[in-house]
């Protein structure tokens, strides 16, 4: 069985995102970027379930710019097989991404697809559950745990009260929350090895899907800024604070 | 317009998150809500008292007793022929079902919306709550999630809503519920919350964040939240999480203790009507937006505040 990985490149998880001053977007020039954190739990699963036999092959995939070549060679370095870059410069909404993705699993057959639950610069958490209704497939957001046995797959998934266990048939959708696992560090031989993995450059057209964006961004704005408050000496006087607020 | 509110619920009673999705959706226009699940009536008849909720459809089938994505998304895209827009509380399961209908609709979905800007123009946040977005839909109708802090709760009571019967397709046979383990708690849920002590790293362990914190939000009648790094160290489990991938609270006192406040906890506690601090590093990046700050060590400081309150 295929895996079919899709890996986003966002703004590093370390960086504060600043709002440009006309107020269209965020200021992404000269910023540090980073595969999705997510999605590098994504490709280490799939590198896991590889290990133990249940996968035969990873591909991952990127919908972005040329620079996305860079998320990809770390997605190889890890220990995919090979990945395909969906090269754009426009902005393309979950719906869209979903579609590309549908089509590319059309070509690569996928038994299982493993995505980020949410992509930290956007924050949309969709673009999973899109897909695994385009597809008509099973879906197992935010997981926790992903077991694989004969043509079904159990997944453990993080919930508001908790954890739930869903069984899935296979081909399915999984999208990773944070502690599905610990993603591993590419090692030098293997960024090298990577270099030389194959990567297949195509367009949104290729795919025939239209990326003509649903939503138009009128305005992006910082949110109101908390100004910092008082500093207490100690303990008493947090106490007499607390009850003049009218707690305890 | 017409909207179709998602209630969540767990087939007894319906869950509060629901209430601040009824307003929001007020706001576009006329109420109609979706109890599908099993063995669900009297939540229906719950939902039905909701103020300013035209019409309830009831489905109930076992196969909506789990809220499973893949057998709910049909049965709300058969309601949409008749509705302008669905909208949804931004929870988990509001999470994992709504992408399914806005794409089996060929909708753009307009996740975690903070207000209702016009008729198709709302505001989220993005980047970790760091960039708010004022986006406008051009699709054919909306589908939407609803921060549920950010809305008030509509009444519980003074509606007086039909109860329609709905059938739906039912099971589409691509997933089962296996089983849950819901953390039985006894104190506040976290998203609705009037106190929130919340603990980090600097807890330790798990024994440490039970003697340290639990003494402390006992005493205040608070919900407890963490970290992340506390939740992934083990001290609590996964439904503590605050921040931009666990829970966005928004209570009246927030207690930070022990958590440094990077900015994905930030995300999750940020709009908290009074935030306090306890740490050790007066530089700590939690300081800069706490309200009240305590420097020094939370294993002297808590066990103290505790007793002094
Ligand atoms: C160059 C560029 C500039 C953009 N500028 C803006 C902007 O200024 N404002 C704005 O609102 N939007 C912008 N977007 C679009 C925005 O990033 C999309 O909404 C986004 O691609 C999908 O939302 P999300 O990542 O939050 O989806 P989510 O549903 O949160 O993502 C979940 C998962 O889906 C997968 N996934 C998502 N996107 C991709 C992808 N592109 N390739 C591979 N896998 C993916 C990943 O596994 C990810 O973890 C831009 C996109 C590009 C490429
Ligand atoms: C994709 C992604 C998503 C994330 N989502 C979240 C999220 O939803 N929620 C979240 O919380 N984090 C999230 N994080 C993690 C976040 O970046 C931080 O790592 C985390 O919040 C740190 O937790 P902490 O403050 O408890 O620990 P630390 O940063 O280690 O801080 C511990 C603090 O305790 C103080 N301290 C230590 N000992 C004492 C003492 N004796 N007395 C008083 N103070 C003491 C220290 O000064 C320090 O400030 C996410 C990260 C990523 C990459």
């Amino acid at each position: 069985m295929k895996a079919l990985v899709p890996v986003k490149r966002v703004i590093d998880y370390n960086v504060k995102p600043r709002v440009k001053a006309d107020g269209t977007g965020v200021d992404l020039a000269n910023v540090k970027m980073s595969m999705n954190p997510f999605d590098e739990i994504a490709v280490e699963e799939a590198i896991r379930l590889k290990e133990s036999g249940a996968v035969t092959e990873i591909i991952a995939i990127s919908v972005g710019p040329a620079k996305a070549q860079e998320t990809l060679r770390t997605a190889l370095a890890m220990g995919a097989d090979s990945a395909i870059l969906v090269e754009t410069d426009d902005e393309v909404e979950p719906l869209a991404v979903a579609k590309i993705l549908k089509a590319a699993a059309a070509e690569v057959q996928p038994g299982l697809i493993i995505l980020g639950k949410q992509a930290i610069d956007d924050d949309s958490n969709q673009t999973g559950q899109m897909l695994a209704a385009l597809m008509n497939l099973p879906q197992g957001t935010f997981a926790s745990k992903v077991v694989v046995e004969g043509d079904s797959v159990t997944v453990t998934r993080e919930v508001d009260g908790g954890l739930e266990t869903v069984k899935l048939s296979l081909p399915a959708i999984v999208t990773t929350d944070l502690r599905l696992n610990e993603p591993r560090y590419a090692s030098l031989p293997n960024i090298m090895k990577a270099k030389k993995k194959p990567l297949d450059v195509k367009t949104p057209a290729d795919y025939g899907v239209d990326i003509t964006p649903r939503i138009k961004t009128l305005k992006v704005a910082e949110p109101p800024v908390r100004q910092a408050g008082i500093k207490v000496a100690d303990v008493d006087e947090l106490v007499a604070k607390l009850k003049n607020m009218g707690v305890a | 317009m017409k909207t179709l509110v998602w209630v969540e619920h767990d087939n007894s009673a319906m869950a509060d998150a629901t209430l601040a999705a009824v307003t929001a959706a007020g706001k576009l226009g006329e109420v109609h809500l979706l109890v599908a699940g099993s063995g669900c009536r009297a939540v229906a008849e719950q939902a039905a008292q909701i103020a300013g909720v035209g019409k309830v459809h009831l489905a109930d089938n076992a196969a909506y007793a789990n809220a499973l994505a893949e057998n709910v998304a049909p049965l709300v895209v058969d309601l949409m022929s008749h509705h302008d827009a669905f909208v949804a509380p931004a929870t988990s399961h509001g999470k994992n079902i709504t992408p399914r209908v806005a794409a089996l609709l060929d909708v753009m979905q307009i996740s975690d919306i903070l207000s209702v800007e016009g008729e198709k123009t709302f505001t989220r946040p993005t980047y970790a709550g760091n960039a708010i977005a004022t986006v406008e839909s051009t699709d054919a109708k909306l589908v939407i999630t609803v921060r549920g802090t950010a809305f008030d709760k509509a009444e519980t009571t003074g509606g007086s809503a039909t109860i329609e019967d709905v059938s739906g397709a039912g099971d589409a046979g691509l997933s089962s519920f296996v089983g849950a383990e819901i953390a039985k708690n006894e104190r506040p849920e976290l998203t609705s919350a009037k106190i929130i002590v919340s603990g980090g790293r600097a807890l330790k362990d798990s024994e440490t964040f039970q003697q340290v914190i639990m003494p402390l939000a006992d005493k205040l009648g608070a919900g407890v939240g963490a970290s992340r790094a506390a939740v992934d160290a083990g001290y609590v489990p996964n439904d503590y999480q605050v921040g931009q991938t666990g829970k966005i609270v928004a209570p009246e006192v927030y207690i930070a203790i022990g958590i440094s406040g990077a900015i994905q906890h930030l995300a999750g506690m940020k709009d908290s009507k009074t935030i306090i601090a306890i740490n050790k590093d007066e530089d700590a990046p939690i300081f800069q937006v706490a309200d009240i700050g305590l420097v020094g060590d939370l294993f002297k400081i808590v066990p103290e505040l505790t007793e002094k309150l």
